[in-house]
Order: structure tokens, then C-alpha cells, then sequence
């Protein structure tokens, strides 16, 4: 399976991508590792005539602390987050999901950036994203701006990234000493995406919830912030009847779509399932 | 057609060029123009690990790299284990320990369990199992694939006398 004729181009810096992708315009595509594009290209679902490759542009990769703020380049792998030593200190739940995307091999050349940019709901970034109450920071030719993690997800393949803007930078306040996390995933096998998973962080006030993020990955057309479970369980005690509650209105908002890992109602019961799970286990860690 | 790129990148430590349209894959660089058929194409959707490859202390998979992204790379294929005719650690373990039948995965299978040992020398089974997750096998049921890395582990450790 070989792509359809493209040019390449692997620009030094970030003006030199913004310009070529000025001139490019709706025939440029941005390559980041690569393990999404690169399929759909030789499947010719994606056919760009020009592929601006991110991977030379040193400063977007690292990831470093600055004032609170844990701020990762775009083009960091899953292999260099989960490997970090600031975020196993700082941030165990990019980690916990990174270890739980797809296989070592796409670890090493699948990138933070191209993971959520891609705007696929399958994704694991994006649910991991929105219980971090992360911001993205966008770069076009005329300019930047930060846009939060919430809403930033608009449809399948969809984000409000604009034609023209590259994402360069992560940004995660870091969470506060004690707080509860969990990534919880399904999936039929290594590599395979999520049937369905939950991501969520957890800041207990003694046996009150003080505050709680949930969000569900491959249970809709995005990623989905289950608003409804979190109201229900701030404020409160957390025990079998709430959780259960939780993970009840988070399945309320599921809109899966039935494929080889199940039918609908399996899906979204799979959502409850991970939701619960991941609460349990966000409790046990939170102090 | 797009114009072909002149790539030069280091392949089991010596210099080679290729010119290649920009949408071949480094899989096929490897195979059809410098006759290193030691990675194999096996699903050519990055599933397999049939095609693992070296690149710039990385495991990947050939078959979702361009070669126009290796330039100036360096890349270990299963050709450049074997030194002044001895076989490598990781070859050695996989013959003692019947780490093969077919043989088809296992030049991916050795080339990604040379990068998980340079990053932990003496990994735990699940941790072999872990991290070679990427690799497929179909015949031998992987309980010999982790004999054959523990093998390979314990003999390249410094501690052994």
C-alpha cells in the first residue's frame, strides 16, 4: 500500500512550516508521527499534495515547568511522556495513558500533538485533556492564542484549530499534591483502540468531593465531558450508590457508534463501567 | 510525478544513498533498493512489527516511515547484528531457546527486543511482554520469544561472571 504522489517538506522552524503551509493551503497536510496520517494515506482516505513534516522543528518538542503550568511541544512522542521523570512526579495520569496507547513502536513516533489535533474521538489525549483542564497553544501566520481543552473538540475529524494554525504547545496546570487520577481503558488488545475508556481527576476535602473531571473517549462523535456525573458527585460523600449514579448520567450522554468492538448498548455500559472504575480508583489515590 | 529526493542516512553503520519519491516507504527502500530483506512486509499497516527497524535509537515499523524522513538518520536492521561471524546476543537466545518457528516476525521480534535491552538490561517477563507488545507471533505462543530475550538479557549483562 503506497500513498498517492505528494511533495515533502521538513521545515526547521515554525515561521518556515506556518509559510509553507500559507502557500500550500488546502493541499498541505501537517505530519506528526505519522501513525494516523500515514495509514490513512496509503489507504488514500487522506491524499494531501504537499505533507509539511513537524518532525525536524526542535523547540516543539520537550516537556518543562513553568510556574505551575507543565508545558509539553506538540511533537513530544508517548515513549518521552512516559519516561518522564517530571510528569511521573508532577502528572501520573498523561503517563497512565500513554502506556495504554496502541504498541511500543507507535509510542516511539506518535506525538501529544498529533493525537489530539487529529480530532478523533478514539483518541486517548483528548479525554486525558479535559480532566486535566489542559489548553492548547496554536500558532498561525498572523498570530497565537490558547484555547481550552473543553470545546476545543467540535465533530469526528474536527477541532477549532483553523486551516493554517499549528499546535505547538501543551499546557496542563499542574494538579495539585493529592490528587486523585485514573485512566481507565478497554480495549480488545494491544493496539487496538478503546471500546471505551474514562479519564479522571479526583480532589477529595477530607470524605467531600471538592472537585472531580470526567471525561469518556470512543463513546461519541468526540470526545465527551460528562458535566451531569461530575455536578452529581461534588459536594458529596463518595460511596457505591454515587458512583454508580455517576457513571449512570455519564452513559446518558454516550452516542457510540457499533463496530467490531460491540453495539451500542455495549459501549455505553462499557462507559459506565470504566467510569466507575476509574472514580474507585482516582479514590484510592487521592489524599 | 513528484520529484525524487536523494536521502543519505547510515544503514548498519555505513552510508548509503537512495532516490526516492517522497511517498516511499522506508520499508521498501530497505528491500527493493539496498537488498536488506531481513525486515519483513507482513500486514503493511503498522500491526505486525513484522518490519521493525532501528531508527535513531527507536523501534518503528518500516512500513509507516518514509524514507525521506531518514535522512541523515541512522538505521539498524536485523542485517547488522551478526559481527565478524558471531551472532548476537538476542540471535543466540533465540536459537537456544526455540524463539522461532517459521521465522517470519522474528528479525522484527530481535531487532525490537536490541532497543528494549539497551533501555532496560534486565527487564522483569511482564515488562519483556510489555514492551514487545508491538511484535506479532503466530506460532510460537510468545513463551519462548521471552525465553530467548531473558536468555539474551542475562547474557549481555555486565554482572554475569
Amino acid at each position: 500500500m503506497i500513498p498517492r504522489e505528494f511533495e515533502y517538506h521538513a521545515p526547521k522552524t515554525i515561521p518556515d512550516a506556518l509559510g509553507l503551509l500559507k502557500q500550500f493551503g488546502d493541499e498541505a497536510k501537517l505530519l506528526a508521527g505519522g501513525h494516523s496520517l500515514l495509514p490513512m494515506m496509503k489507504m488514500r482516505f487522506a491524499q494531501p499534495g504537499h505533507l509539511i513534516d513537524l518532525g525536524k522543528i526542535r523547540e516543539l518538542k520537550g516537556i518543562r515547568e513553568d510556574g505551575g503550568t507543565l508545558r509539553i511541544g506538540a511533537m513530544t512522542t508517548e515513549n518521552e511522556l512516559i519516561w518522564s521523570k517530571l510528569l511521573q512526579d508532577k502528572c501520573p495520569l498523561l503517563i497512565e495513558g500513554a502506556r495504554l496507547i496502541s504498541d511500543p513502536q507507535v509510542r516511539y513516533k506518535g506525538t501529544i500533538g498529533g493525537d489530539i489535533s487529529h480530532g478523533d474521538p478514539a483518541n486517548d489525549h483528548p479525554a486525558l485533556m479535559l480532566a486535566l483542564g489542559a489548553s492548547f497553544l496554536l500558532k498561525g501566520s498572523t498570530g497565537e492564542r490558547v484555547v481550552p481543552a473543553d470545546g476545543f473538540f467540535v465533530g469526528t475529524y474536527a477541532t477549532l484549530m483553523q486551516p493554517g494554525e499549528i499546535m505547538t504547545e501543551i499546557r496542563i496546570p499542574a494538579p495539585a499534591p493529592g490528587t486523585g487520577y485514573c485512566y481507565s481503558k478497554l480495549k480488545r488488545k494491544v493496539g487496538d483502540f478503546a471500546t471505551a475508556a474514562a479519564a479522571v481527576t479526583l480532589r477529595m476535602k477530607g470524605e467531600i468531593v471538592q472537585e472531580v473531571a470526567i471525561a469518556l473517549t470512543n463513546v461519541g462523535a468526540t470526545v465527551l465531558k460528562a458535566t451531569a456525573a461530575e455536578d452529581s458527585l461534588r459536594g458529596k460523600t463518595m460511596n457505591d450508590a454515587s458512583i454508580a449514579e455517576a457513571a449512570r448520567l455519564a452513559m446518558t450522554i454516550c452516542d457510540p457508534t457499533a463496530d467490531q468492538r460491540g453495539d451500542a448498548e455495549y459501549k455505553t455500559a462499557m462507559a459506565g463501567e470504566m467510569t466507575q472504575r476509574a472514580l474507585r480508583t482516582a479514590r484510592t489515590r487521592a489524599h | 510525478m513528484a520529484k525524487k529526493q536523494a536521502v543519505s542516512f547510515k544503514l548498519n553503520g555505513k552510508p548509503v544513498d537512495v532516490l526516492v519519491e517522497p511517498r516511499e516507504l522506508l520499508i521498501h527502500s530497505l528491500r527493493e533498493k539496498l537488498q536488506h530483506t531481513g525486515p519483513h512486509i507482513g500486514c503493511e499497516t503498522s500491526h505486525c512489527g513484522a518490519c521493525t527497524v532501528d531508527l535513531d535509537g527507536m523501534s518503528v515499523k518500516s512500513c509507516t516511515v518514509l524514507t525521506v524522513q531518514c535522512e541523515a538518520a541512522e538505521v539498524l536492521t536485523i542485517e547488522g547484528f551478526e559481527q565478524g561471524g558471531a551472532l548476537h546476543a538476542l540471535q543466540e537466545g533465540f536459537t537456544q531457546e526455540h524463539g522461532l518457528q517459521c521465522g517470519y516476525c522474528t528479525p522484527g521480534m530481535i531487532t525490537r527486543a536490541y532497543r528494549l535491552l539497551k533501555e532496560n538490561p534486565s527487564p522483569s517477563e511482564e515488562e519483556i511482554r510489555y514492551w514487545m507488545a508491538g511484535n506479532l507471533c503466530r506460532c510460537t505462543g510468545y513463551q519462548n520469544i521471552v525465553k530467548a530475550v531473558q536468555y539474551a538479557a542475562q547474557k549481555l549483562s555486565p554482572a554475569r561472571t
